[in-house]
């Protein structure tokens, strides 16, 4: 496998002003005063992307992803250590950085694509792809500022995903355009991986990580922690996002909740189709809590089947251990294998006390010849 | 779709892929290299510069001919019935030196904030920051090309000869100009990421510098003189838009010395009457120094590219 992307202790400090003197007037009056201080952004990074691997990159705001993902595009430069890169990269920053809203769209594609570093008869060869995937037909000679947003993106979009690069680099862009828009980038992308390509994708969010990615590399405070399979990277940022929960609402009631176990009375999680299912979860808290209790399914190829309620399963923590018991009745799945994450969160739901990834595997079993995920047995019949 | 196919097809050997290295900071002949690898994307942002320039005007691209034949014509208008300088086509003889100085003029006061006011791009789009600059500077090109012809139209039409024998000297002044002008661009523009009154300043220094240059006044008949003797003459030529000038002048305006219109009687010396070999061998030597100068100004943007993002 060829390396496309070498990240090679790659440090980044940036320089904060606290007083900032940018007219020469000021400059002249004040030679030394204001503070610099120097902040790390990114500290020793150490990685490699093989060519058809898809590399998310884990990171709470801050934590350096957005300055790694710059870095490996060229729009920054490390402070030490190199980058090495192989091959095209098309970068997904900020769509529509790059355009020109006193240019039609037309004009903006080939700017955009100059820009990414494609030639006029590249651009000239997909021009139609561009335009046929953005669903911009009726405006693409229209000056791009009369553009709505989505519109926007959708053309930048389209080009940087249509110039086949061998790289490509993906920005939390996902979270932008209508649902029927984002489902058709998704598919963009795992068209890209089934022809090998390479992707780097930055985000916060782990469904998109399970879903897509191979890897992840998880980032903390510029640091990289983890660098693993995407199940054990998701762990470690749970992790990491338990003991920040912690430090955050520094309450010290919540500190020290644990989900210890995941059972079932007969002590096995084999279930057979349309039957009920229970299981019971402990978890032990060393004072009184009061959250809510979630549950996730996912298959095995991380596509999320469901997630409870996370505002509506109030549980009440006392001092010592705790049963919260979990009926399925009747489930609807069909055959396979789904792993199941449980965990307490607070009550407004937006701070996870305690997580527990894959604390359990159910296997159903299923007799009929319905294929997918969901038994709908629907009755059909010609009328 | 056709995606499928078209990829199979394409389907790379990325083993032989050049290796592109992002470092902390990038040698002279890398960055040179960059910025040749990227002369396409100069290319759209220059049509794209001119195309924004002339949108939505009913002329487009025609302006750019027309307000240079307008302020050619003004220009005619005033020298012939009611300014009277005593010297012969002075039209000709302006405006061979100010098509030289609107380039410099125009590529450097349009560069200076470039880098500032396109700042979303810069923190956005990797590509070698210098070709903002070197963007404006070949706007400004295609439009001294485009004065260029008018003046020649303008020649054939009052029927004055160019200084045939001097013509070939044109295209070394014409480099050393761009050398210079893309050179204090390419400064100019990261500069003033640190000191935002560098564009303001720069308004005025260039008119300064204009009439540090001989365009409306001719060097021979009102400076030479007074120069010499105080042994000035050579710091007036550190300014080397000075010597490009007067080469334009004495290609355009071919002669040197005239008999005043005024009093039929009075020379005046209007340019030097230095052999072409001289023009030749000056305009040479500034070639060379704009190089190394050029040279120098892609390394001090390199160092002072390094803090854009903290000072964006």
């Amino acid at each position: 496998m060829t390396t496309v992307i070498d990240v090679e202790s790659v440090s980044k400090q940036f320089k904060i002003h606290h007083e900032r003197h940018q007219s020469l007037k000021e400059r002249l009056l004040h030679p030394r005063s204001g503070t610099t201080e120097l902040f790390d952004a990114l500290l020793d990074i150490n990685f490699k992307i093989s060519d058809g691997e898809t590399v998310g990159i884990l990171g709470h705001n801050g934590s350096g992803k957005s300055t790694l993902l710059k870095c490996i595009c060229g729009v920054l430069q490390p402070t030490s250590g190199e980058i090495r890169l192989r091959g095209s990269l098309a970068a997904l920053l900020e769509l529509g950085a790059g355009f020109q809203t006193e240019l039609s769209g037309r004009d903006n594609v080939y700017l955009y694509g100059a820009m990414l570093g494609f030639s006029r008869k590249m651009i000239d060869a997909i021009f139609d792809d561009v335009v046929a995937f953005s669903e911009l037909e009726h405006f693409i000679d229209t000056q791009v500022k009369f553009f709505s947003s989505g519109m926007y993106v959708r053309l930048a979009f389209a080009v940087a995903v249509n110039v086949n690069p061998d790289i490509l680099v993906v920005d939390e862009v996902l979270a932008v355009g209508d649902e029927r828009f984002q489902a058709k980038c998704i598919d963009r992308i795992r068209s890209f991986q089934q022809e090998g390509r390479s992707i780097l994708l930055v985000t916060h969010d782990a469904d998109t990580v399970r879903a897509i990615c191979d890897r992840a590399i998880v980032l903390n405070s510029g640091k990289m922690i983890a660098d693993d399979t995407v199940q054990e990277s998701l762990r470690i940022f749970r992790e990491y996002l338990l003991g920040r929960a912690v430090e955050h609402d520094h309450v010290g009631t919540q500190a020290n909740i644990t989900i210890d176990a995941v059972t079932t009375p007969t002590g096995s999680f084999e279930v057979r189709n349309g039957a009920g299912m229970h299981f019971d979860v402990d978890i032990s808290s060393e004072s009184g809590f009061s959250g809510n209790f979630v549950m996730e399914v996912f298959t095995r190829s991380g596509l999320l089947v469901s997630r409870s309620d996370v505002q509506g399963s109030p549980v009440n923590l006392t001092p010592g251990p705790n049963r919260v018991g979990v009926d399925l009745a009747e489930l609807p799945l069909l055959d396979g294998v789904y792993d199941i994450n449980v965990g307490v969160v607070a009550h407004n739901a937006n701070t996870v006390i305690a997580w527990r990834e894959k604390a359990a595997s159910i296997q159903v079993i299923y007799d009929g010849r319905e294929g997918g995920i969901v038994e709908l047995s629907p009755s059909i019949r010609q009328q | 779709m056709d995606d499928d196919t078209s990829a199979g097809v394409e389907r790379r050997r990325l083993d032989d892929a050049p290796v592109r290295v992002v470092s902390a900071r990038a040698s002279l002949p890398t960055r040179l290299r960059n910025l040749s690898s990227r002369r396409e994307l100069l290319t759209s942002l220059i049509t794209s510069d001119i195309r924004i320039k002339y949108k939505g005007s009913a002329l487009g691209l025609f302006w750019s001919m027309l307000s240079p034949a307008l302020t050619l014509a003004t220009y005619y208008m005033v020298f012939s019935f009611f300014l009277k300088n005593g010297i012969p086509n002075f039209v000709i003889y302006l405006f061979s030196g100010l098509i030289v100085w609107n380039m410099f003029q125009t590529a450097v006061s349009s560069a200076t904030g470039v880098i500032v006011d396109r700042a979303a791009l810069v923190k956005k789009v990797s590509f070698p920051r210098e070709i903002l600059a070197l963007a404006n500077v070949g706007a400004s090109v295609i439009y001294f090309v485009i004065q260029l012809a008018v003046l020649a139209i303008f020649l054939l039409i009052v029927g004055h000869e160019p200084a045939w024998g001097f013509i070939w000297i044109l295209p070394i002044s014409f480099v050393a100009l761009y050398l210079f002008t893309a050179s204090v661009a390419i400064v100019m523009s990261a500069v003033t990421v640190y000191l935002r009154d560098m564009r303001h300043l720069m308004d005025v220094l260039l008119q300064l510098w204009f009439w540090l240059t001989p365009v409306v006044y001719s060097y021979e008949n009102s400076l030479a003189e007074t120069l010499h003797l105080h042994g000035l003459a050579s710091i007036y030529f550190l300014n080397p838009i000075t010597l490009i000038v007067l080469t334009f002048q004495r290609i355009f305006y071919a002669s040197t010395t005239v008999h005043s219109t005024i009093t039929a009687s009075t020379v005046l010396h209007i340019l030097p009457t230095w052999p072409v070999s001289t023009y030749f061998y000056m305009n040479l030597g500034l070639l060379g120094i704009m190089i190394v100068l050029f040279l120098g100004a892609v390394t001090i943007f390199g160092r002072l590219e390094g803090n854009f993002e903290s000072e964006l």
